[in-house]
């Protein structure tokens, strides 16, 4: 497969996007700029969510309850009086580090459909917590955020409240998210995670604990769901219990498949094949769902590779 | 100079159920020895391997390697002691690179197993190490194939390659030649024998191939029902009555 | 004393709607190897199409018998064209395909009959309500207690007894073998298949004059089933009736003795029961 060749092309591949994504909004008006946030945002949230699926094998139907816990954590910090973005940041960052230690410990010793639906239950208790807890939470209203604080680095202040500013900020974040993501799985430790995938029972053998292997990578992607929940509320000014229903952990899995799950940047690929066809169909009918489930059938069936997956083997097998 | 016993089984019990599978089996291999054990199908080989290296926990008696009790341990903590085992049936990474296969082991034996912000490639003493192990098993020149791009026999020896990574003192193989051509038989006999003179590995093996046992082994267990029927040199063992009618009669001949 | 029976019959009558969906999905998976993300889609469904042909008639049981028959022939021919090609692929991407499928399920449904709510009169005979202690109970609803047993009994009788139902058995038990005695195993998955979703669409049907109708009726259903199946073991007809009428009277009881917390109530006995019994309570190890 060439493994060697690709870690240097995914590099600078991930350098040029990004050089790519900073200039966007130069070009790009205002609102094509906040489409593009949220699809940075969700691009992270998939990335994350494959980090468990596509590199561990563990199919994960509960990655917004993390996603939410990050979202809330921040929210509510913002709300009582935590004046610094970054520390509000921590603090979802660490609510979704102690929720998916809690429930990774209980969900990493099941496998396939009962992994699934394990997450699931765990993600909707989560969701339960966020819709009842009324003092806590504003029940089924959620929360908004009427004003996000702004960062201070070096001396400076910058607004957030500007969509660009708000773009600049996200792409950083995600950025520096990605890169650790990408430092993971090219570790030692990433290749545990692919041995787990590909036969945890050998790896068991070997002299792996793999329970703990499969807990720190679920640990991993629970923090990195809650740094796009923490971000994703300060985009929309609000967290809600729709951030935490099972159907929005569906999504990072209906991207990822769209994207590829066996390339690195597939999820994230399948994020904006996701918005912009979401935005695409919605101007022209409301039934954007319809649409959705018409593309992922075909998807599934025929390019099990997702669609980055297809192409890049188009190319690979080409020059071979 | 006595050599010293690194495996010690005394008075092994196992049974699914009512079903006694191991009844009362007690053996020594001594370090060094290049030893098998044989039986007829259903003759309990598998289980015995399983219980010793962690799979099962036996519903009696004990096991002792390299000195330490490790009845009833789980296998990921056998592992690291130093006995390794390789399966009947090819249990190894397929989608991973033969390099990485090996890479895995390694990974685990010098405690990288959650260094998560290093890279791998860079990781270069543990990639030679892998690729001495590689060329031992004559897979150097396939090291970036992935694994299940290799015919039978060579996955195969990716098997044996993970087994001997963490340099262990035992290693278990589980009818390595099992599913072979006459070629890659051959190969493999020579391969263990030649492992087992110079890699300081003791290596216990179970076959049903009568063949590969009698040139290979220097000491033999025999298992029936679940029990030790009879232990000796090849010599020995071809000339055991109570073997041959297990075997039913005629088998041995070959 | 009164709110217990209420509450009793309450948690039944769901309970055995449940329980036919249930039973739907985890005969699907006990053959086909798929867990089916879109039943409850295909029950919701059995809703739409049963009051079609209820107002086309007009007939209530015209529309109960034959809307999830239509609906049983659209199940098969989804099992034809989308879900062969998969049968040889990981769970997950089976999972996400019927999830796909969901999706289009769903919303082709709010394209048809709109995003509102409708409701479907119960029959003359099944309209009224009967004394109960100090209230009245509608008939309804103990109409659908009875109807549970009747047709889990049937499909029991059709397992055990018919030459269809042993051949779907021995094919649930070992595909190679059905192959090797000659069952025409692709005929037989498809047949599997439009029984799931006839069951499904027969829960929507008789849910029909029960709850209203609209587009959002599958989703609490297909999560609903999902923790039947799982916590009774996958594949079990005995597990999914246990399960049904747990998660029945969790429901009906929940609010009483758990407050705020009976939503989270059968997510929390669906870990419980998983981390406890990995392969739920009537599954074989």
């Amino acid at each position: 497969m060439g493994r060697n060749t690709s870690v240097k092309s995914q590099f600078i591949s991930g350098v040029s996007i990004f050089g790519i994504l900073a200039l966007c909004p130069i070009f790009f008006p205002i609102y094509w700029t906040m489409i593009l946030t949220e699809i940075l945002i969700m691009g992270l949230f998939a990335m994350s969510f494959n980090l468990l699926f596509g590199y561990s094998g563990l199919l994960s139907f509960g990655q917004a309850g993390f996603f939410g816990l990050g979202a809330y954590a921040t929210t509510i910090s913002i709300l009582h009086g935590v004046k610094s973005i970054w520390l509000a940041m921590l603090i979802g960052m660490a609510a979704s580090a102690i929720g998916a230690t809690l429930i990774g410990f209980l969900c990493v010793r099941r496998d396939e459909i009962f992994f699934a639906m394990l997450t699931l239950g765990f993600g909707m208790m989560i969701y339960t917590v966020a819709h009842n807890w009324r003092e806590l939470t504003g029940g089924s209203d959620g929360l908004s955020l009427f004003m996000v604080p702004p960062i201070h680095f070096f001396g400076l202040e910058v607004s957030l409240e500007p969509p660009r500013a708000m773009y600049y900020f996200s792409l950083i974040i995600v950025a520096a998210a990605v890169y650790i993501l990408w430092r993971v799985i090219r570790s030692p430790f990433g290749l545990m995670l692919m041995a787990s995938r590909e036969n945890k029972d050998r790896l068991y053998f070997v002299g792996a604990n793999v329970k703990n292997i499969r807990l720190f990578a679920f640990v991993i992607a629970g923090v990195m769901a809650g740094l796009s929940g923490a971000l994703f509320s300060l985009f929309n000014h609000m967290a809600a219990p729709s951030f935490v229903h099972w159907s929005f952990s569906a999504r990072p899995v209906l991207m990822t498949i769209l994207g590829g799950s066996e390339i690195f940047f597939g999820p994230a690929c399948g994020a904006a094949i996701f918005f912009v066809l979401e935005q695409l169909v919605t101007s022209i009918t409301e039934n954007w769902m319809i649409v959705l489930g018409a593309i992922l059938i075909p998807v599934v069936i025929f390019t099990p590779k997702g669609i980055l997956g297809t192409v890049v083997s188009w190319f690979t097998d080409n020059k071979a | 100079m006595a050599t010293r016993n690194i495996l010690i089984v005394e008075n092994l019990h196992h049974q699914f159920g009512k079903f006694k599978v191991l009844s009362g089996i007690s053996l020594e291999v001594p370090e060094g020895r290049l030893t098998a054990l044989i039986g007829p199908n259903g003759a309990g080989k598998t289980t015995f391997y399983n219980v010793i290296s962690g799979k099962y926990v036996p519903t009696g008696g004990k096991v002792i390697f390299d000195g330490i009790d490790i009845t009833g341990m789980p296998a990921y903590k056998i592992a690291p002691l130093g006995l390794m085992r390789s399966f009947q049936i090819t249990n190894i990474f397929l989608k991973l690179s033969v390099l990485e296969n090996v890479l895995v082991p390694l990974a685990l034996h010098y405690g990288k197993t959650f260094s998560c912000l290093t890279s791998l490639g860079k990781e270069k003493s543990l990639a030679e190490k892998a690729m001495v192990i590689l060329d031992q098993v004559g897979l150097k020149d396939r090291a970036f194939r992935p694994a299940f791009e290799l015919p039978y026999g060579d996955k195969r020896l990716v098997e044996i390659a993970i087994a001997l990574a963490r340099r262990p003192k035992l290693v278990l193989l589980d009818e390595p030649t099992a599913g072979m051509n006459p070629e890659e038989t051959e190969r493999m006999i020579l391969l263990i024998r030649n492992l087992s003179r110079e890699s300081g590995t003791t290596f216990f093996l179970t076959e049903h191939d009568m063949k590969v046992v009698f040139s290979v082994a220097q000491y033999i267990f025999v298992l029936h029902q679940g029990e030790l029927l009879a232990e000796g040199k090849p010599s020995e063992i071809r000339e055991n009555k109570a073997v041959k009618e297990a075997y039913l009669g005629g088998a041995l001949d070959a | 004393m009164e709110s217990f029976v209420v509450n009793l019959l309450n948690g039944l009558s769901w309970g055995m709607l449940l329980f036919l969906i249930s039973v739907g999905l985890t005969t699907v998976f006990g053959v086909l190897g798929v867990l089916n993300f879109a039943h409850g889609s295909l029950f919701m469904l059995g809703a739409y199409l049963s009051m079609w042909v209820m107002h086309l008639v007009p007939s209530f049981w015209a529309g109960l018998v034959l809307g999830p028959v239509l609906v049983a022939v659209i199940g098969m021919v989804i099992e034809v064209f989308f879900l062969r090609p998969v049968y040889d692929r990981d769970v997950s991407y089976q999972l996400l395909l019927t999830f796909a499928i969901l999706l289009v399920l769903d919303d082709a449904v709010r394209l048809i009959w709109g995003p509102g709510y409708h409701v479907v009169e119960a029959p003359q005979i099944l309209a009224g309500v009967f004394p109960l202690f100090n209230h009245s109970y509608p008939v309804y609803r103990l109409f659908l207690v009875c109807i549970g047993p009747v047709i889990g009994g049937g499909l029991w009788f059709f397992f055990k007894f018919t030459r269809w139902g042993k051949l779907i058995r021995a094919a649930a038990m070992d595909r190679e073998m059905a192959e090797g005695i000659g069952i025409r195993v692709p005929l037989l998955f498809t047949a599997v298949f439009g029984l799931g979703t006839w069951l499904a669409a027969l829960g929507g049907a008789l849910a029909a004059p029960h709850q209203s109708i609209g587009p959002s009726m599958g989703e609490r259903v297909i999560i609903e089933s999902f923790i039947v199946v799982v916590i009774g073991g996958l594949g079990s007809f005995p597990g999914a009736f246990i399960g049904a009428i747990v998660l029945g009277f969790l429901e009906a009881f929940g609010t009483v003795f758990a407050g705020r917390i009976q939503m989270a109530l059968p997510y929390i006995l669906l870990a419980v029961v998983l981390l406890i019994r990995p392969r739920g309570l009537f599954g074989e190890k």
